[in-house]
Protein backbone atom coordinates (compact mmCIF):
# COMPACT_ATOMS: atom_id res chain seq x y z
CA UNK A 1 0.00 0.00 0.00
CA UNK A 2 1.18 3.47 -1.24
CA UNK A 3 0.69 6.71 0.94
CA UNK A 4 1.08 10.33 -0.30
CA UNK A 5 4.12 10.95 1.51
CA UNK A 6 6.26 11.80 -1.04
CA UNK A 7 9.65 11.41 -0.74
CA UNK A 8 12.77 11.84 -3.73
CA UNK A 9 16.05 9.85 -3.15
CA UNK A 10 17.96 12.10 -4.94
CA UNK A 11 19.61 10.45 -7.80
CA UNK A 12 23.16 11.70 -8.84
CA UNK A 13 24.47 8.26 -9.71
CA UNK A 14 25.58 6.87 -6.81
CA UNK A 15 25.71 3.36 -6.48
CA UNK A 16 23.24 3.02 -3.35
CA UNK A 17 20.48 4.83 -4.44
CA UNK A 18 18.39 1.46 -5.22
CA UNK A 19 19.00 0.10 -1.78
CA UNK A 20 17.70 3.27 -0.40
CA UNK A 21 14.78 3.00 -2.47
CA UNK A 22 14.13 -0.41 -1.64
CA UNK A 23 14.45 0.16 2.07
CA UNK A 24 12.04 2.85 1.24
CA UNK A 25 9.85 0.93 -0.10
CA UNK A 26 9.35 -1.15 2.54
CA UNK A 27 7.43 1.21 4.17
CA UNK A 28 4.15 2.11 2.04
CA UNK A 29 5.93 5.14 0.15
CA UNK A 30 6.50 4.77 -3.69
CA UNK A 31 9.96 6.48 -3.75
CA UNK A 32 10.55 8.75 -6.20
CA UNK A 33 14.38 8.35 -7.60
CA UNK A 34 14.95 11.34 -9.22
CA UNK A 35 17.81 14.25 -10.75
CA UNK A 36 14.83 16.79 -11.15
CA UNK A 37 14.84 19.73 -8.89
CA UNK A 38 10.69 20.34 -9.92
CA UNK A 39 10.41 16.93 -8.09
CA UNK A 40 12.77 17.71 -5.84
CA UNK A 41 10.67 21.19 -4.84
CA UNK A 42 7.35 18.96 -4.58
CA UNK A 43 8.52 16.54 -2.64
CA UNK A 44 7.88 16.59 1.16
CA UNK A 45 11.20 14.86 2.22
CA UNK A 46 14.71 14.00 0.95
CA UNK A 47 16.96 11.70 0.83
CA UNK A 48 20.59 12.06 -0.22
CA UNK A 49 22.62 9.12 -0.77
CA UNK A 50 25.98 8.69 -1.62
CA UNK A 51 29.23 6.33 -1.85
CA UNK A 52 32.68 7.11 -4.33
CA UNK A 53 34.25 10.45 -4.54
CA UNK A 54 33.30 13.43 -2.93
CA UNK A 55 34.13 16.11 -6.27
CA UNK A 56 32.84 13.38 -8.52
CA UNK A 57 29.21 13.70 -6.39
CA UNK A 58 29.61 17.46 -5.73
CA UNK A 59 30.03 17.83 -9.43
CA UNK A 60 26.91 15.71 -10.46
CA UNK A 61 25.21 17.82 -8.38
CA UNK A 62 26.20 20.84 -9.78
CA UNK A 63 26.16 19.55 -13.73
CA UNK A 64 22.22 18.57 -12.60
CA UNK A 65 21.48 21.70 -11.31
CA UNK A 66 20.57 20.34 -7.71
CA UNK A 67 22.69 22.35 -5.65
CA UNK A 68 20.27 25.38 -5.00
CA UNK A 69 17.67 22.88 -4.83
CA UNK A 70 18.71 21.26 -2.39
CA UNK A 71 20.02 24.41 -0.26
CA UNK A 72 15.97 25.49 -1.07
CA UNK A 73 14.33 22.32 0.44
CA UNK A 74 16.53 22.11 3.36
CA UNK A 75 15.70 26.56 3.61
CA UNK A 76 11.90 25.44 3.73
CA UNK A 77 12.32 23.11 6.71
CA UNK A 78 11.65 19.73 4.51
CA UNK A 79 13.28 16.61 6.15
CA UNK A 80 16.44 15.65 4.30
CA UNK A 81 18.41 12.35 5.59
CA UNK A 82 21.94 12.05 4.45
CA UNK A 83 23.35 8.56 4.31
CA UNK A 84 27.52 8.19 4.46
CA UNK A 85 28.74 10.29 1.16
CA UNK A 86 25.67 12.64 1.25
CA UNK A 87 26.56 13.17 5.20
CA UNK A 88 29.59 14.55 4.07
CA UNK A 89 28.52 16.38 1.26
CA UNK A 90 26.44 18.86 3.99
CA UNK A 91 29.76 20.09 5.02
CA UNK A 92 31.25 22.94 3.38
CA UNK A 93 34.77 21.55 2.71
CA UNK A 94 36.52 18.14 2.78
CA UNK A 95 39.93 16.92 2.91
CA UNK A 96 39.22 14.99 0.03
CA UNK A 97 38.28 17.15 -2.63
CA UNK A 98 38.64 20.68 -4.03
CA UNK A 99 35.17 21.72 -4.48
CA UNK A 100 33.23 23.60 -1.81
CA UNK A 101 30.05 21.11 -0.14
CA UNK A 102 27.23 22.40 0.54
CA UNK A 103 27.80 23.79 3.43
CA UNK A 104 24.84 23.28 5.12
CA UNK A 105 26.24 21.97 8.35
CA UNK A 106 29.35 23.45 9.58
CA UNK A 107 32.42 21.60 10.21
CA UNK A 108 34.69 19.88 7.64
CA UNK A 109 35.41 16.86 6.34
CA UNK A 110 38.86 14.72 6.90
CA UNK A 111 40.62 11.70 6.42
CA UNK A 112 41.64 8.85 9.27
CA UNK A 113 44.84 8.92 10.28
CA UNK A 114 46.74 5.60 8.46
CA UNK A 115 49.06 5.33 11.45
CA UNK A 116 46.67 4.37 14.19
CA UNK A 117 47.54 0.83 15.95
CA UNK A 118 44.51 -1.12 16.33
CA UNK A 119 43.95 -1.75 20.16
CA UNK A 120 42.62 -5.34 19.11
CA UNK A 121 45.22 -6.84 16.95
CA UNK A 122 48.75 -6.26 15.67
CA UNK A 123 49.11 -3.39 12.92
CA UNK A 124 47.54 -0.76 12.11
CA UNK A 125 43.91 0.10 11.55
CA UNK A 126 42.55 0.18 8.22
CA UNK A 127 41.88 2.68 6.13
CA UNK A 128 38.67 2.88 4.57
CA UNK A 129 36.68 2.15 8.05
CA UNK A 130 34.91 -0.82 6.77
CA UNK A 131 32.16 -3.41 8.65
CA UNK A 132 29.76 -3.12 11.24
CA UNK A 133 30.80 -1.14 14.64
CA UNK A 134 28.20 0.37 17.29
CA UNK A 135 26.76 3.77 17.58
CA UNK A 136 26.35 6.18 20.61
CA UNK A 137 23.53 7.99 20.42
CA UNK A 138 23.54 11.99 22.07
CA UNK A 139 20.70 12.25 24.63
CA UNK A 140 19.36 14.69 22.05
CA UNK A 141 19.27 12.35 19.09
CA UNK A 142 17.57 9.64 20.91
CA UNK A 143 14.77 11.42 21.90
CA UNK A 144 14.59 12.56 18.14
CA UNK A 145 11.68 11.04 16.08
CA UNK A 146 14.69 9.41 13.34
CA UNK A 147 16.14 7.31 15.99
CA UNK A 148 12.79 6.07 17.70
CA UNK A 149 13.46 2.59 18.80
CA UNK A 150 17.37 2.37 17.69
CA UNK A 151 19.03 1.03 21.18
CA UNK A 152 22.29 2.94 22.16
CA UNK A 153 25.56 0.77 21.09
CA UNK A 154 23.71 -0.62 18.15
CA UNK A 155 25.93 -1.88 15.13
CA UNK A 156 25.55 -0.36 12.00
CA UNK A 157 27.46 -0.80 8.54
CA UNK A 158 29.97 1.80 7.67
CA UNK A 159 32.05 2.18 4.73
CA UNK A 160 34.47 4.98 4.36
CA UNK A 161 38.05 6.77 4.36
CA UNK A 162 36.69 10.09 5.49
CA UNK A 163 34.34 11.54 8.46
CA UNK A 164 32.84 14.66 9.53
CA UNK A 165 33.61 17.22 12.08
CA UNK A 166 30.88 19.43 12.80
CA UNK A 167 32.12 22.87 14.10
CA UNK A 168 29.48 22.86 16.77
CA UNK A 169 29.10 19.99 19.54
CA UNK A 170 25.04 20.73 19.84
CA UNK A 171 24.88 19.46 15.52
CA UNK A 172 26.64 15.90 16.69
CA UNK A 173 23.71 13.52 17.30
CA UNK A 174 26.25 10.46 17.70
CA UNK A 175 29.80 9.09 17.65
CA UNK A 176 31.31 5.96 16.78
CA UNK A 177 34.99 4.56 18.07
CA UNK A 178 38.13 3.88 15.53
CA UNK A 179 41.07 5.03 16.20
CA UNK A 180 39.27 7.88 17.52
CA UNK A 181 35.29 9.16 18.66
CA UNK A 182 34.21 10.41 15.23
CA UNK A 183 31.16 12.18 14.65
CA UNK A 184 28.85 9.17 12.80
CA UNK A 185 25.30 10.77 12.51
CA UNK A 186 24.70 15.01 12.54
CA UNK A 187 20.96 16.28 13.68
CA UNK A 188 20.60 20.42 12.71
CA UNK A 189 17.06 21.49 11.78
CA UNK A 190 15.25 18.90 9.81
CA UNK A 191 18.49 17.80 8.29
CA UNK A 192 19.36 13.82 9.95
CA UNK A 193 22.31 12.54 8.37
CA UNK A 194 24.40 9.16 9.22
CA UNK A 195 28.36 8.24 8.17
CA UNK A 196 26.64 4.52 8.23
CA UNK A 197 24.26 2.81 5.64
CA UNK A 198 20.74 2.16 7.38
CA UNK A 199 19.99 0.58 4.13
CA UNK A 200 22.94 -1.86 4.85
CA UNK A 201 22.43 -2.53 8.41
CA UNK A 202 19.53 -5.52 8.84
CA UNK A 203 16.39 -4.59 10.72
CA UNK A 204 17.55 -2.35 13.08
CA UNK A 205 19.18 0.29 10.41
CA UNK A 206 14.87 -0.18 8.47
CA UNK A 207 13.84 1.21 11.85
CA UNK A 208 15.27 4.18 10.82
CA UNK A 209 13.64 4.81 7.61
CA UNK A 210 10.54 3.43 8.89
CA UNK A 211 10.72 6.44 11.35
CA UNK A 212 11.91 9.03 8.41
CA UNK A 213 8.93 7.79 6.37
CA UNK A 214 6.80 8.57 9.50
CA UNK A 215 8.27 11.79 10.29
CA UNK A 216 8.31 13.32 6.56
CA UNK A 217 4.55 12.14 6.53
CA UNK A 218 4.13 13.93 10.18
CA UNK A 219 5.80 17.29 9.22
CA UNK A 220 3.81 17.07 5.91
CA UNK A 221 0.78 16.88 7.61
CA UNK A 222 2.04 20.04 10.32
CA UNK A 223 2.93 22.29 7.63
CA UNK A 224 -0.51 21.58 5.72
CA UNK A 225 -2.39 22.75 8.94
CA UNK B 1 34.47 -1.11 18.37
CA UNK B 2 34.48 -1.97 14.70
CA UNK B 3 33.72 -5.66 14.88
CA UNK B 4 35.24 -8.53 12.44
CA UNK B 5 32.52 -10.11 9.91
CA UNK B 6 31.33 -13.49 9.48
CA UNK B 7 29.88 -14.07 5.52
CA UNK B 8 28.13 -17.00 4.71
CA UNK B 9 28.95 -17.46 0.59
CA UNK B 10 26.03 -18.84 -1.89
CA UNK B 11 26.81 -20.38 -5.49
CA UNK B 12 24.53 -20.03 -7.48
CA UNK B 13 24.01 -21.71 -10.86
CA UNK B 14 21.16 -20.84 -13.20
CA UNK B 15 19.31 -18.74 -10.58
CA UNK B 16 19.52 -21.78 -7.47
CA UNK B 17 21.82 -22.22 -4.93
CA UNK B 18 24.03 -25.41 -5.15
CA UNK B 19 26.39 -26.97 -2.87
CA UNK B 20 23.33 -29.07 -1.23
CA UNK B 21 22.14 -27.90 1.78
CA UNK B 22 20.06 -29.73 4.79
CA UNK B 23 17.74 -26.60 5.87
CA UNK B 24 14.58 -28.61 7.00
CA UNK B 25 12.98 -24.92 8.24
CA UNK B 26 12.89 -23.86 4.76
CA UNK B 27 9.90 -23.70 1.78
CA UNK B 28 12.80 -24.04 -0.52
CA UNK B 29 16.40 -24.18 0.17
CA UNK B 30 17.53 -24.05 -3.49
CA UNK B 31 16.40 -20.48 -3.52
CA UNK B 32 18.72 -17.99 -2.91
CA UNK B 33 16.59 -15.07 -1.44
CA UNK B 34 15.05 -17.60 1.29
CA UNK B 35 18.46 -18.64 2.19
CA UNK B 36 19.75 -15.29 2.34
CA UNK B 37 16.57 -13.90 4.57
CA UNK B 38 17.49 -16.79 6.74
CA UNK B 39 21.32 -15.84 7.14
CA UNK B 40 20.59 -12.31 7.42
CA UNK B 41 18.11 -13.35 10.45
CA UNK B 42 20.82 -15.30 12.22
CA UNK B 43 23.01 -12.88 12.10
CA UNK B 44 25.38 -12.66 9.07
CA UNK B 45 27.38 -10.13 8.68
CA UNK B 46 27.15 -9.98 4.78
CA UNK B 47 27.11 -11.80 1.83
CA UNK B 48 28.48 -13.58 -1.01
CA UNK B 49 26.86 -15.12 -4.23
CA UNK B 50 28.81 -16.72 -6.51
CA UNK B 51 27.36 -17.36 -9.93
CA UNK B 52 28.74 -20.09 -10.93
CA UNK B 53 26.55 -20.53 -14.56
CA UNK B 54 29.38 -21.90 -17.02
CA UNK B 55 26.96 -20.57 -20.21
CA UNK B 56 27.41 -16.22 -20.14
CA UNK B 57 23.78 -16.49 -21.64
CA UNK B 58 22.32 -16.88 -18.34
CA UNK B 59 23.87 -13.28 -16.88
CA UNK B 60 20.82 -12.28 -17.13
CA UNK B 61 19.34 -14.95 -14.40
CA UNK B 62 21.93 -14.08 -12.23
CA UNK B 63 20.70 -10.44 -12.23
CA UNK B 64 17.25 -11.48 -11.16
CA UNK B 65 18.95 -13.19 -8.04
CA UNK B 66 20.40 -10.24 -6.94
CA UNK B 67 17.27 -8.11 -7.26
CA UNK B 68 15.27 -10.59 -5.77
CA UNK B 69 17.43 -10.68 -2.90
CA UNK B 70 18.68 -6.88 -2.54
CA UNK B 71 14.55 -6.67 -2.28
CA UNK B 72 14.53 -8.59 0.98
CA UNK B 73 17.54 -8.68 3.03
CA UNK B 74 18.93 -5.07 3.99
CA UNK B 75 22.93 -6.55 4.58
CA UNK B 76 25.95 -6.02 2.02
CA UNK B 77 25.75 -8.04 -0.48
CA UNK B 78 28.83 -9.04 -3.08
CA UNK B 79 28.52 -10.76 -6.27
CA UNK B 80 30.77 -12.11 -8.22
CA UNK B 81 31.84 -14.75 -10.95
CA UNK B 82 31.93 -14.32 -14.67
CA UNK B 83 32.08 -10.10 -14.35
CA UNK B 84 34.59 -9.02 -17.46
CA UNK B 85 33.95 -5.41 -18.11
CA UNK B 86 32.35 -2.49 -16.16
CA UNK B 87 29.02 -3.12 -17.93
CA UNK B 88 28.88 -6.15 -16.06
CA UNK B 89 29.29 -4.68 -12.96
CA UNK B 90 26.79 -1.85 -13.10
CA UNK B 91 24.30 -4.73 -13.92
CA UNK B 92 24.93 -6.20 -10.70
CA UNK B 93 25.35 -2.73 -8.87
CA UNK B 94 21.69 -1.43 -10.66
CA UNK B 95 20.05 -4.99 -9.39
CA UNK B 96 21.47 -3.98 -5.76
CA UNK B 97 25.04 -5.14 -5.30
CA UNK B 98 26.75 -3.18 -3.16
CA UNK B 99 30.23 -4.61 -4.40
CA UNK B 100 31.28 -6.94 -7.33
CA UNK B 101 33.93 -9.34 -6.97
CA UNK B 102 36.79 -9.99 -10.01
CA UNK B 103 38.64 -13.08 -10.25
CA UNK B 104 39.46 -14.75 -13.80
CA UNK B 105 38.98 -10.85 -15.67
CA UNK B 106 41.39 -8.84 -13.66
CA UNK B 107 44.02 -11.48 -13.68
CA UNK B 108 43.63 -11.22 -17.84
CA UNK B 109 43.21 -7.40 -17.72
CA UNK B 110 44.12 -6.01 -14.43
CA UNK B 111 43.06 -2.43 -15.58
CA UNK B 112 39.44 -4.02 -15.05
CA UNK B 113 40.32 -2.96 -11.23
CA UNK B 114 41.10 0.65 -11.83
CA UNK B 115 37.86 0.77 -14.64
CA UNK B 116 35.75 -0.40 -11.49
CA UNK B 117 37.04 1.89 -8.45
CA UNK B 118 37.31 5.08 -10.90
CA UNK B 119 33.16 4.15 -11.90
CA UNK B 120 31.90 2.76 -8.82
CA UNK B 121 34.57 3.71 -6.13
CA UNK B 122 37.14 1.61 -4.30
CA UNK B 123 34.27 0.09 -1.87
CA UNK B 124 32.38 -1.78 -4.40
CA UNK B 125 35.66 -3.65 -5.76
CA UNK B 126 36.42 -7.04 -4.42
CA UNK B 127 39.86 -8.66 -5.68
CA UNK B 128 38.85 -12.35 -5.52
CA UNK B 129 42.11 -15.10 -5.66
CA UNK B 130 42.38 -18.27 -5.67
CA UNK B 131 45.34 -20.04 -4.37
CA UNK B 132 47.49 -23.04 -4.14
CA UNK B 133 50.32 -23.77 -2.24
CA UNK B 134 53.62 -24.61 -4.66
CA UNK B 135 54.65 -28.41 -3.33
CA UNK B 136 57.98 -27.65 -4.01
CA UNK B 137 60.19 -24.73 -5.11
CA UNK B 138 59.16 -23.88 -8.64
CA UNK B 139 62.07 -23.33 -11.31
CA UNK B 140 60.52 -20.21 -13.63
CA UNK B 141 64.21 -20.25 -15.33
CA UNK B 142 68.10 -21.45 -15.40
CA UNK B 143 70.94 -19.48 -15.34
CA UNK B 144 73.65 -21.19 -16.15
CA UNK B 145 73.73 -24.73 -14.54
CA UNK B 146 71.33 -22.98 -11.40
CA UNK B 147 67.90 -23.61 -11.26
CA UNK B 148 65.87 -20.21 -10.45
CA UNK B 149 63.22 -21.02 -8.17
CA UNK B 150 60.20 -18.68 -8.04
CA UNK B 151 59.99 -17.37 -4.20
CA UNK B 152 56.78 -17.32 -3.26
CA UNK B 153 55.13 -20.42 -1.62
CA UNK B 154 51.85 -20.32 -3.38
CA UNK B 155 50.27 -19.44 -6.94
CA UNK B 156 47.03 -17.87 -8.06
CA UNK B 157 45.17 -20.01 -10.05
CA UNK B 158 42.47 -18.28 -12.58
CA UNK B 159 39.02 -20.22 -14.51
CA UNK B 160 37.74 -21.39 -10.52
CA UNK B 161 41.31 -22.80 -9.99
CA UNK B 162 41.36 -24.90 -13.33
CA UNK B 163 44.76 -22.90 -14.73
CA UNK B 164 47.89 -21.83 -13.10
CA UNK B 165 49.38 -18.50 -13.41
CA UNK B 166 53.04 -17.30 -12.44
CA UNK B 167 51.70 -14.55 -10.10
CA UNK B 168 52.30 -14.64 -6.60
CA UNK B 169 49.17 -13.54 -4.45
CA UNK B 170 50.63 -11.49 -2.15
CA UNK B 171 52.10 -9.14 -4.81
CA UNK B 172 49.03 -9.18 -6.95
CA UNK B 173 46.84 -8.36 -3.68
CA UNK B 174 49.80 -5.40 -3.32
CA UNK B 175 49.22 -4.43 -7.29
CA UNK B 176 45.17 -5.18 -6.84
CA UNK B 177 45.02 -2.49 -4.00
CA UNK B 178 47.27 -0.14 -5.87
CA UNK B 179 44.80 -0.12 -8.88
CA UNK B 180 41.66 0.45 -6.75
CA UNK B 181 40.31 -2.95 -5.16
CA UNK B 182 38.75 -1.99 -1.83
CA UNK B 183 38.83 -5.99 -0.23
CA UNK B 184 40.96 -8.70 -0.93
CA UNK B 185 38.86 -12.16 -0.73
CA UNK B 186 41.67 -15.13 -0.29
CA UNK B 187 40.24 -18.43 -1.08
CA UNK B 188 42.98 -21.60 -0.38
CA UNK B 189 42.62 -24.13 -2.82
CA UNK B 190 44.33 -26.54 -0.74
CA UNK B 191 42.32 -25.90 2.34
CA UNK B 192 39.09 -25.65 0.39
CA UNK B 193 36.27 -28.41 1.17
CA UNK B 194 38.92 -30.16 3.49
CA UNK B 195 37.49 -28.44 6.62
CA UNK B 196 40.65 -28.47 8.44
CA UNK B 197 41.46 -24.58 8.90
CA UNK B 198 42.15 -22.27 6.47
CA UNK B 199 45.77 -21.24 5.64
CA UNK B 200 46.20 -18.69 8.38
CA UNK B 201 50.46 -18.19 6.64
CA UNK B 202 48.74 -17.05 3.54
CA UNK B 203 46.10 -15.23 5.31
CA UNK B 204 48.69 -13.23 7.61
CA UNK B 205 50.94 -12.26 4.53
CA UNK B 206 48.42 -10.50 2.37
CA UNK B 207 46.70 -9.58 5.16
CA UNK B 208 50.42 -7.71 6.33
CA UNK B 209 50.91 -6.56 2.59
CA UNK B 210 47.47 -4.45 2.03
CA UNK B 211 45.56 -1.99 3.60
CA UNK B 212 42.17 -2.91 2.97
CA UNK B 213 40.21 -5.79 4.53
CA UNK B 214 41.30 -9.23 3.79
CA UNK B 215 38.16 -11.80 4.12
CA UNK B 216 39.27 -15.63 4.31
CA UNK B 217 37.95 -18.68 2.53
CA UNK B 218 38.74 -22.31 1.86
CA UNK B 219 38.66 -24.55 5.10
CA UNK B 220 36.34 -23.87 7.79
CA UNK B 221 35.02 -26.95 9.85
CA UNK B 222 34.71 -25.66 12.80
CA UNK B 223 34.60 -22.17 14.98
CA UNK B 224 38.25 -22.35 16.09
CA UNK B 225 39.10 -22.26 12.32
CA UNK B 226 37.20 -18.84 12.12
CA UNK B 227 39.28 -17.72 15.24
CA UNK B 228 42.30 -18.62 14.09
CA UNK B 229 42.05 -17.33 10.37
CA UNK B 230 40.48 -13.57 12.57
CA UNK B 231 43.55 -13.77 14.86
CA UNK B 232 46.70 -15.59 13.87
CA UNK B 233 45.75 -15.05 9.98
CA UNK B 234 44.67 -11.36 10.75
CA UNK B 235 41.86 -11.18 8.51
CA UNK B 236 39.31 -8.78 9.13
CA UNK B 237 36.06 -11.07 7.74
CA UNK B 238 35.81 -14.72 7.20
CA UNK B 239 33.82 -16.64 4.85
CA UNK B 240 32.51 -19.98 4.95
CA UNK B 241 29.68 -21.88 2.74
CA UNK B 242 28.83 -25.70 3.37
CA UNK B 243 29.60 -25.64 7.72
CA UNK B 244 26.53 -23.15 7.43
CA UNK B 245 24.70 -24.78 4.51
CA UNK B 246 24.68 -28.12 6.19
CA UNK B 247 24.24 -26.50 9.77
CA UNK B 248 27.22 -28.25 11.37
CA UNK B 249 27.71 -25.32 12.77
CA UNK B 250 25.55 -22.11 12.59
CA UNK B 251 25.96 -18.48 12.65
CA UNK B 252 24.42 -17.60 16.29
CA UNK B 253 27.01 -20.89 17.69
CA UNK B 254 29.86 -18.97 15.46
CA UNK B 255 29.39 -15.58 16.93
CA UNK B 256 28.88 -16.49 20.47
CA UNK B 257 32.26 -18.38 20.30
CA UNK B 258 34.07 -15.86 18.96
CA UNK B 259 32.92 -12.99 21.47
CA UNK B 260 33.44 -15.34 24.35
CA UNK B 261 36.87 -15.36 23.13
CA UNK B 262 37.41 -11.58 22.94
CA UNK B 263 37.06 -11.34 19.09
CA UNK B 264 35.11 -8.27 18.66
CA UNK B 265 31.42 -9.37 16.68
CA UNK B 266 28.24 -7.80 16.56
CA UNK B 267 25.57 -9.64 18.74
CA UNK B 268 23.62 -12.26 16.37
CA UNK B 269 20.58 -10.77 18.28
CA UNK B 270 20.54 -7.19 16.69
CA UNK B 271 18.27 -4.95 17.47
Amino acid sequence: MTTRTNIVVIDHRAANIHSVAKALARFGVEPCVSNSAADLARADGAVLPGVGAIDAAMRNLERLGLVEPIREFVASGRPLLGVCLGMQLLFPRSEEGDLPGLGLVDGAVVRFADDVPDPTGQGRLKVPHMGWNSVNFTDAARKHPVFQRVPQGSYFYFVHSYYCRPARDADIAATTGYGIDFCSAVIKGEIVATQFHPEKSGVVGLRIYENFVKYVGERSTARSH
Amino acid sequence: MLTRRIIPCLDIDGGRVVKGTSFVNLRDAGEPAELAALYDREGADELVFLDITASSDERQTMVDVVRRVSAQVFIPLTVGGGLRSVEDMRRMLEAGADKVAVNTAAVNRPGLIEEGATEFGSQCIVLAMDVKRVASPVEVARLGDEPVVAEAPWQVYTHGGRRPTAMDPVKWARLGVSLGAGEILVTSMDADGRRAGYDLDLLAAISQAVDVPVIASGGAGNPEHLYDALVTGRSDAVLAASIFHFRTITIPEVKAYLAERGVPIRPATAG
